[in-house]
């Protein structure tokens, strides 16, 4: 078969029946790409687990590029990302359509207070079982509270300071802290 | 413009959401709210929708934003946004820049954003719990059936890992949480009445 037709239908597959996002994709595409189709090895797929936590957007769009690209170049990258994209949008679609309608309903209206809770809960969840993966080096530990009470009085106060721009500081105050300690190393050594 | 401010909105999303989907839910409500796309109130029906429904949630979560702010083609725009990032990220790192990712100072440009990120989305959890259980509105600024769903949920979460040893999965339970909210809320309207 065509390969980058066999690349779309796999990853069509692979969109349509998993729940939950990213890290359950990842098991998924490991079951399909590693063990069926022998597509990529153990270690690359250890590889492109490490690569996807590390560079942002949806994780089964790094997977799908990824996998695509190794197979069949850019084209398999395109086939590959369009089959795991093209389920969700076309369902979502759908919902969005009558979503609005179903809402009208008294007792679809009562379960989604219910749900909003689950969600809540959910992000919760997601963010403690991060939070025990975390490195406990002393800078971690501040910018996580840092950026934690900083959200918090952001929301409080009404103030206008988005996420990319706290991002950016976390992100720029660790450079620098590894940058010092960097240099601080070699001058001792230079010694 | 909405089909440009779509897809840049979207691509900014696709360009800082680090750690998958949660991480990308801080970003996403950051959007939405400030070009009045969805309230807090739709945005969190959504993400419910996005994970009881296959695929990556950020894709979901923006053909939803996209369609109904400007049907099927905005839908497209928002989309491709917010996949666009990824796909050049992983096409460059495999064509050229493979050692990129052990680069030192890359690595601790991640050290940082990490924790950012876990930090934004615990505080962005706490505070929709918060937000359910203590709504600033007219009539009251507490809501005993939002609080009693919370502390059922946490126990059944809670009960699930210690029989098991696995969490809990997210369709499990938004579905338990669905009926919860079908019983509480629809036998308190009577009362209320």
């Amino acid at each position: 078969m065509n390969r980058a037709l066999d690349l779309f239908l796999t990853f069509v597959k692979i969109g349509l029946f998993t729940f939950g996002g990213g890290y359950a994709m990842i098991s998924v595409i490991e079951n399909h790409c590693v063990e069926r189709k022998k597509w990529i090895t153990h270690d690359e797929m250890m590889n492109l687990t490490v690569i996807a936590e590390s560079t942002p957007g949806p994780i089964a769009i790094n997977c799908a590029t990824f996998v695509g690209y190794r197979i069949a170049g850019f084209r398999g990258a395109f086939f590959s990302t369009l089959g795991v994209v093209i389920p969700s949008f076309l369902i979502i679609l759908c919902i969005s359509a009558f979503l609005d309608h179903f809402l009208d309903i008294v007792i679809v209206a009562n379960a989604f207070q219910g749900i909003k809770v689950a969600v809540g809960i959910l992000i919760v969840d997601a963010a403690v079982n991060m939070m025990k993966k975390m490195s406990r080096k002393p800078l971690s530990i501040i910018i996580m509270l840092g950026s934690f009470t900083a959200t918090l009085l952001i929301t409080i106060f009404s103030w206008t300071f988005s996420t990319i721009s706290m991002m950016l500081i976390a992100a720029a105050v660790s450079l620098l802290y590894y940058t010092i300690k960097e240099h601080g190393k070699k001058e001792s050594r230079g010694k | 413009m909405i089909y440009l401010n779509l897809f840049l909105a979207f691509l900014k999303v696709g360009c800082f959401a680090f750690g998958g989907a949660y991480g990308a839910i801080p970003l996403i409500r950051d959007v939405v709210l400030s070009y009045g796309w969805l309230n807090e109130e739709k945005l969190t029906y959504m993400i419910a929708v996005s994970e009881s429904t296959p695929g990556p949630i950020m894709v979901n979560l923006a053909t939803y934003v996209g369609s109904t702010q400007a049907g099927i083609l905005g839908a497209a725009v928002a989309t491709l946004g917010v996949v666009l990032p990824s796909f050049c990220i992983i096409l460059l790192i495999m064509v050229m820049l493979k050692r990129a990712l052990n680069n030192r100072y890359f690595q601790a440009v991640l050290e940082g954003l990490k924790p950012c990120v876990i930090g934004i989305i615990l505080a962005t959890g706490l505070q929709l719990i918060l937000n359910n259980c203590l709504p600033v509105t007219e009539k009251s600024f507490i809501d005993l059936q939002a609080m009693a769903i919370t502390i059922f949920l946490l126990m059944v979460a809670i009960m699930y890992k210690k029989k098991t040893g696995r969490r809990i999965t997210p369709i499990s339970l938004i579905m338990i949480s669905a009926v919860a909210g079908m019983i509480v809320y629809g036998i308190a309207v009577p009362f209320a009445a």
